[in-house]
């Protein structure tokens, strides 16, 4: 079985996991609106670093910053030697340095902007010997790399991995969204029928995971995952919810819906996405199983939200919450889902995550507190 | 595991398993002869970027190479792994938003920045609804691609899996080393 041994996140709403549970659980975001930001002609709303507040190390880009900040926090929770060639380090993320290629970047040598180069650079931090495992698989890649973390641990090719999930903002994935008429001007409304678009943000997160014959009570346990394909479209989700469908059905296997806590959905607040992912739950027979998307606390943090958003609802199931999706009023999609609107009380000890992305792919991790199984 | 096809793309050459095909150009037109030559049905080729050209030829000539074409199915993986991303065409973008004078950031570029659009592309293809993955490693490692792979297939539904080393770093320096495995 597979064991959640620590976390930590790294957000503009906090730096470790007990804060930003605390300012979501309170309903907070930073989430604001910038004018003329980043060199960029057109406004735009997301969550973004204070960078002035943020430890900078010396000779790493911002990018590596943040998740040596991260997983330096969740490491220093356990008693693991990250040195250890038994350890395995993943990294998710969808840009990594890419702001390097700005002519106007700070300066870095040229190579940096290669995803495999600057997880070497966080690996190395902390003397891992081993290759580091990028994982890009678009903005589904935080559960990816959790998925493949457990099987590599599954089959003995690593004892423990340490997950860490992060993306910085710059003017090249800002300007690309905005190209491609995706980014909402206001905070986004996940589910909502007035939702625009989405917002994106920047964070990094970080789970340890190892292998236990047995779960204790209050552990947590990373059951089962998939990742499956629309083949459908490069940029446009199904209209049947096929990938999405099809990796819920894979990892909740023969867990009973009633089991389930909640869905904590992708929710990125475009149109498609979210009419994709309630057919997707309703499809899977999962229509009176609340759903909460954390969008409106972070925006989209790309290759970090896999793993902030389970970190986090790890957290709401520690405290007995089913976290209210901020930005959320009336339901604006065609197919019947539960979304939660404020915070409200649960006593069950599992839930579903679900994550969507360009190249049609899909993930659903399911995640239970205790041994029952 | 059991490897059923392989084929590599340099920008010279291109071997099936271990048998050269006779072509005559190079560089991304290579990828364009073997397209017209062997394929010619799938006129979205040419709106692809050269990550995704490579990929398709590469899964393509697997697929003619074992025969059937499969109908859609959700038992093949399609996991595939580089070092440059997807930094050719991150490049290209980055020339529609570098000057505040010529600034029109292009869709069509933009969605070719990340590197696992390839493995849509192939799923989209053949009607593949099975796992797609695309990793990255800072040099080409045969170990961490086998662990991976392996693991991979700890996923019940995987039955086979196209599978390999896909990586464009420009027009004229490519390499893909693919395989066909089954379990």
């Amino acid at each position: 079985m597979i064991r959640r041994i620590a976390d930590n996140i790294y957000s503009p709403l906090g730096l470790t996991t007990a804060d930003n549970y605390a300012s979501v659980k309170q309903g907070r975001s930073r989430l604001c609106r910038y004018e003329g930001a980043m060199g960029l002609p057109n406004p735009f709303t997301a969550s973004l670093f204070d960078w002035d507040q943020v430890e900078r190390l010396d000779g790493y880009t911002r990018f590596e910053t943040i998740a040596i900040q991260s997983a330096r926090q969740a490491l220093a929770q356990t008693t693991i030697d990250p040195a250890s060639p038994r350890v395995l380090f993943v990294l998710s993320t969808t840009k990594g340095n890419v702001e390097l290629l700005d002519a106007q970047a700070e300066s870095f040598p040229e190579d940096r902007v290669h995803l495999g180069t600057a997880a070497r650079m966080v690996s190395a931090y902390f003397g891992n010997p081993n290759q580091p495992l990028v994982v890009s698989n678009a903005c589904i890649s935080g559960l990816s790399a959790q998925i493949i973390a457990m099987r590599l641990i599954e089959s003995g090719a690593c004892d423990t991995a340490v997950v860490i999930g992060a993306d910085v903002q710059s003017h090249f994935i800002i300007s690309g969204f905005q190209s491609l008429m995706a980014l909402s001007p206001m905070e986004c409304r996940p589910f909502d029928i007035e939702r625009v678009g989405l917002n994106l943000g920047e964070a990094a997160a970080t789970i340890i995971y190892d292998k236990v014959d047995q779960i204790g009570a209050d552990e947590w346990q990373a059951v089962s995952g998939a990742v499956r394909n629309d083949a459908h479209h490069i940029s446009n989700p199904s209209r049947t919810g096929e990938g999405s469908y099809r990796a819920i059905r894979a990892a909740m296997g023969e867990m009973p819906a009633e089991r389930l806590a909640f869905v904590n959905v992708h929710g990125t607040s475009t149109l498609y996405n979210d009419e994709m992912e309630a057919v997707a739950v309703n499809r899977a027979g999962l229509k009176d199983v609340p759903v909460n998307s954390l969008k409106g606390y972070y925006g989209h943090t790309m290759g970090a939200a896999g793993v902030l958003e389970t970190i986090l609802s790890m957290q709401a199931v520690d405290d007995g919450c089913i976290l209210g999706t901020r930005g959320f009023e009336e339901l604006g999609v065609s197919k019947a889902v539960r979304v939660s609107a404020q915070n409200a009380q649960t006593d069950k000890r599992a839930f579903l995550k679900l994550l969507s992305g360009f190249g049609g792919c899909n993930a659903a991790m399911l995640f239970e507190k205790g041994g029952e199984r | 595991m059991t490897t059923k096809q392989w084929v590599k793309i340099t920008p010279e050459r291109v071997e099936l398993n271990g048998e050269p095909l006779a072509t005559t150009a190079r560089g991304t037109a290579l990828l364009t002869e073997i397209y017209r030559t062997r394929i010619n049905d799938y006129p979205k080729f040419f709106k692809m970027d050269e990550l995704c050209k490579l990929g398709f030829i590469a899964s393509e000539l697997l697929l003619q190479a074992e025969g059937d074409r499969h109908q859609d199915s959700e038992d093949r993986a399609v996991i595939l792994f580089n070092r440059s991303s997807s930094v050719t065409n991150d490049r290209k973008y980055q020339d529609t938003i570098q000057r505040p004078d010529d600034y029109f950031p292009s869709p069509a570029l933009f969605v070719y920045t990340l590197p696992n659009i390839v493995t849509g592309e192939i799923a989209i293809r053949n009607g593949y609804y099975g796992e797609t993955s695309f990793y990255v490693l800072d040099a080409y490692d045969e170990a961490t691609i086998r662990a991976t792979v392996e693991a991979s297939f700890l996923d019940g539904m995987t039955q086979s899996a196209i599978c390999g080393w896909l990586d464009c770093e420009d027009a004229d320096h490519f390499e893909a080393s693919v395989y066909l495995i089954e379990k």
